[in-house]
């Protein structure tokens, strides 16, 4: 493809069709944001990722900031701006004119039965997202304690997430990771 | 992605669209978007139910899952298909795009700013030890949101569903398959498995 010379290209092209296969949202494209951006255009480090995903989960706003992220990383502004809408305009348009449809034949059961078939692989995609960061974010064992314990409060009290990851980066700051 | 967000497909009264009083106009569509978007640390849904349902009452609980159910199935970001769908329910296409531009707008202003300032000083070392206690805590939080959606299949003993699941897993985390090429096997694969036991259940 002639896109390799045009990064913003290359970042609409790579962005707009990961946003359809994007099955169970944002968190479930990161193996294949992985891929596209450490593996496949080496667009940054596996470190730079995993950094890149602890700025996004830090800052406000939907999961799908990520991409913002890396798109700057390629191309400054433009990029940030291009990767964003990329990924949120292909099924942005999608969703738009199915409810349309949706509107007419309201009670249809296939959403339901779509919706069932989709979420193990959702999940499953989600577990992929999960090993492939902590191969990179757990270097030590402590670092490792640390996202266990994570998941851990996180799944079973109601503390808010914001909260968990202050204390991560002050433990990181400390020098304990 | 919350694990609350799990969409109750909820068997819907036949409720007439006025049960929704109240009709938001452009900049309201924008403004509370941006609202829920910004106070939405790891997840925008639980604000954006908040906001719709309880604080503006612009649709009922059981419109806001019906639509949720919806933009889950769809690909691509959640709430970022809500807004859309939400937008253009009540004031068309410009509706959709002032919403999604609430949603998607200032966190990205925020976003390329930190963005800015991480390829500046990402090399100080003090802000690399604190990105790396950080990415820990935000590995762990993903695995409590992949155990809190893994836990209904657990208790039903969704067998097939768990097998789809694990072998999603070992083709894009361990294999590193494309996930076009893994999809465009499973979600047939999952779908004809899915209706399949519903039949047998039926019968």
């Amino acid at each position: 493809m002639s896109t390799e010379s045009n990064p913003i290209a290359m970042l609409v092209w790579t962005f707009g069709l990961m946003s359809l296969f994007a099955v169970g949202g944002a968190n479930s494209a990161i193996p294949e944001m992985h891929r596209a951006a450490v593996d496949v255009h080496h667009w940054m480090t596996d470190k730079q990722f995993a950094d890149v995903f602890a700025i996004a989960q830090l800052s406000p706003g939907p999961n799908v900031l990520i991409v913002t992220l890396i798109g700057y990383s390629v191309a400054g502004v433009t990029g940030a701006l291009a990767a964003t809408l990329a990924m949120c305009g292909p099924t942005a348009l999608l969703a738009y004119y199915v409810s349309r449809f949706l509107e007419r034949s309201r009670h249809a059961r296939w959403p339901a039965l779509v919706q069932a078939a989709l979420v193990p692989l959702s999940i499953g995609l989600m577990a992929a997202s999960g090993l492939i960061l902590a191969r990179t974010s757990d270097q030590s064992w402590i670092a490792a304690l640390l996202t266990i314990v994570a998941a851990a409060l996180a799944f079973a009290t109601r503390v808010n997430p914001f909260w968990l990851l202050l204390a991560g980066g002050i433990l990181g700051f400390a020098g304990v990771v | 992605m919350p694990p609350d967000s799990q969409p109750v497909a909820v068997p819907a009264p036949d409720v007439p669209p006025s049960s929704s009083p109240s009709q938001p106009g452009l900049s309201e569509l924008f403004f509370a978007f941006a609202k829920m978007s910004l106070a939405g640390f790891g997840g925008v849904l639980v604000w954006a139910r908040r906001g719709i349902v309880e604080q503006h009452r612009w649709m009922t609980a059981e419109e806001f899952n019906e639509t949720f159910a919806l933009c889950h199935f769809l690909p691509g970001p959640n709430i970022v298909n809500l807004s859309v769908v939400f937008g253009s329910r009540f004031r068309g296409i410009a509706g959709g795009v002032a919403a999604f531009a609430g949603l998607v707008g200032p966190p990205m202003v925020i976003a390329t700013i930190l963005a800015a300032l991480y390829v500046r000083y990402g090399e100080i070392d003090a802000l690399r030890r604190t990105l790396a206690g950080v990415s820990c805590v935000a590995v762990g939080l993903l695995l409590a949101v992949v155990f809190k959606m893994m836990t209904p299949l657990l208790k039903r003993r969704d067998v097939t569903g768990l097998v789809v699941m694990l072998a999603v897993f070992v083709a894009i985390g361990l294999i590193r398959w494309p996930l076009q090429l893994v999809l465009l096997v499973a979600i047939p694969l999952s779908l004809a498995i899915t209706i399949l036991t519903r039949r047998k259940v039926k019968a």
